[in-house]
């Protein structure tokens, strides 16, 4: 008896331990990053770009095409992912069907990033002509982040009551109108979250970026189809990565690295509490 | 507004429904029938089981993926080893023994820290880790195996965090009540009881982490040291996702160096299938009753 009584200690507090050493042990990875990083963040890098000459660094051309890869490649993936949920949940009878296409979205959630990057690089960029172009990087991370969207769109429409649908197509709408205005509105939190985490992947990934969006530090110019077309270069995080590996410059890379903490913990929050509000619905 | 529309809304989300799967299918077509010219060049014996990889070799290279393979199924295991036992120990601390203010805390802290990018953690393993593991080892380089599977560790951690809470908290509560009732502790509960009823979940954390570790590219391209070495714990090693990185670029279109990256990533790609495939059924398993 008292045997047990000594185990049930020692195991609590085992949990205590590791739950407290994993903890440190996050903590300690964002505090370093944040105390190496910090200090090296100025308004003259955040705002400028590069200058060889004066020889300093400037992060304002990777943070406009981190936010042009963000928005493209949700612009492509929103309607797609958020198409397919909607003819999964509302049309598709066959069950057969629907199970191939969940199968698939898994299987592409968990291919490695760097087989993106390859096949991006084969098929967007030389294939289809668009070179080393932040255009060809967002349509790669498109098709990387379909899963995700598809996902948490298609379990917020299963949890769009049962009622609201049995109502609207009581008053006669036909199945279009009853998905447009009901089902659809009702689980818009579910397609919002699903947006934001596709942007938090869009923003941490770097593998694909790094062989297909190209590698220059410069200002791009995003003005006109030729500008949006044609603009190359670095986001936050393939330039974090040419900072560290190549150059070894690590006082730009952590400041790089900072501001990409800076904006992977406000989309973790805010999709923590988009997420909140749709259980609570 | 009639009938038309209709048809055409359906029509288009059948579309994207079908992009989807088409993906997969191109994706997974492509990668096999670029990868088997190699191996069936090189001869998939030779391929798999030679222990040379020197392909920029001018007369003589050699397409040996033994090194890249063992070194990515160590350090795989080698994270999970290390990171699931204390992720699913701070799961069960969650989700049965921490007081609720500690756990939110906690909680908001591995959420916070889900989505670090994976090249912020080859930073810190880089300045931090690979420096700290020359100096106490006393090595002439510090990256290596060691530095890429403890990275590897850290970044599978909130996942296996996140997924096991979620497995431990479906746990029906009359489960433990009952063991409780019949007299075992807390403890014993926790482990005979709950963990065990939550198994198919956390076995389903453990898929997705290894295959988080497998695919993983730039964090192990920071801190490997990427010679393609045989495997030892404390020598530079190059992990097959690094094995395609490193020679992209340099690989002439057509040539048999660059069929043999194609065969590689077909090699990983049938990796992670395979962990799907148990992923898909840990939890297709959970979910009968």
């Amino acid at each position: 008896m008292r045997n047990r009584r000594v185990e049930n200690l020692l195991i609590k507090a085992l949990l205590w331990l590791s739950a407290m050493g994993v903890s440190l042990l996050l903590l300690a990875v964002a505090g370093y990053v944040c105390f190496r990083g910090a200090g090296n963040i100025t308004l003259a890098l955040l705002t400028e770009e590069e200058r060889f000459l004066e020889g300093t660094a400037g992060l304002l051309p990777a943070i406009l095409n981190t936010l042009f890869v963000i928005a493209a490649s949700l612009a492509v993936v929103l309607p797609l992912g958020v198409g397919a949920a909607v003819y999964l949940t509302e049309y598709a009878k066959n069950r057969w069907l629907v199970g191939a296409v969940e199968f698939a979205a898994q299987v592409l959630s968990g291919i490695p990033s760097i087989l993106y990057a390859m096949l991006g690089a084969l098929v967007f960029c030389r294939r289809l002509g668009l070179q080393k172009t932040l255009l060809a990087g967002a349509l790669t991370l498109a098709v990387m982040t379909l899963p995700t969207v598809l996902r948490t769109t298609q379990e917020s429409l299963k949890a769009a009551p049962r009622s609201y649908r049995e109502a609207a197509l009581g008053l006669g709408a036909g199945l279009w109108p009853m998905i447009r205005t009901v089902v659809l509105p009702a689980s818009a939190d579910g397609v919002v979250t699903g947006c934001i985490l596709a942007a938090g992947r869009v923003v941490g990934e770097t593998a694909v970026l790094l062989y297909t969006a190209g590698l220059s530090m410069a200002m791009q110019n995003f003005s006109g189809i030729q500008g949006l077309l044609h603009a190359s270069g670095t986001t936050l995080s393939t330039a974090l990565y040419v900072y560290a590996k190549e150059r070894a410059d690590f006082a730009s890379a952590f400041a790089a690295a900072t501001v990409l903490l800076a904006i992977t913990a406000v989309i973790n929050l805010a999709a923590a509490a988009v997420g909140r509000r749709v259980r609570r619905v | 507004m009639g009938r038309g529309s209709d048809r055409a809304a359906r029509c288009l989300f059948f579309l994207c429904a079908l992009t989807t799967a088409a993906a997969l299918l191109l994706i997974a077509a492509y990668l096999i029938l670029a990868g088997l010219p190699a191996l069936r060049e090189i001869g998939w014996k030779d391929f798999l089981l030679g222990k040379i990889w020197d392909s920029a070799h001018a007369e003589h290279p050699q397409f040996g993926i033994l090194p890249l393979l063992l070194t990515s199924l160590y350090g795989t295991a080698g994270a999970v080893v290390l990171g699931v036992p204390l992720g699913v120990l701070t799961a069960l601390f969650l989700s049965k023994a921490a007081p609720p203010k500690l756990a939110a805390v906690i909680r908001y802290l591995v959420r916070l820290l889900a989505g670090v990018p994976s090249v912020v953690c080859g930073l810190v393993g880089m300045t931090v880790l690979v420096p700290f593991l020359r100096e106490r080892l006393d090595l002439p380089a510090g990256d290596g195996l060691l530095a890429a599977v403890l990275v590897l560790a850290v970044m599978l951690l909130p996942s296996v965090v996140e997924m096991s809470e979620d497995a431990l908290a479906a746990v029906p509560r009359t489960y433990e009540e009952a063991s409780l009732a019949l007299g075992a502790t807390e403890a014993e509960t926790w482990f005979r009881v709950s963990l065990p009823a939550a198994g198919s979940g956390v076995a389903a954390a453990v898929a997705l982490g290894a295959g988080r570790a497998v695919g993983e590219a730039v964090a192990v391209l920071m801190v490997a040291g990427n010679a393609a070495n045989m495997p030892s714990l404390l020598g530079s090693v190059r992990f097959l996702t690094a094995g395609v990185a490193l020679e992209m670029g340099y690989a002439a279109a057509g040539s048999l160096r660059q069929q043999a990256l194609f065969s590689i990533a077909l090699v990983l790609f049938l990796l992670v299938v395979l962990i799907n495939i148990l992923l898909y059924l840990a939890r297709g398993r959970g979910a009968r009753p």
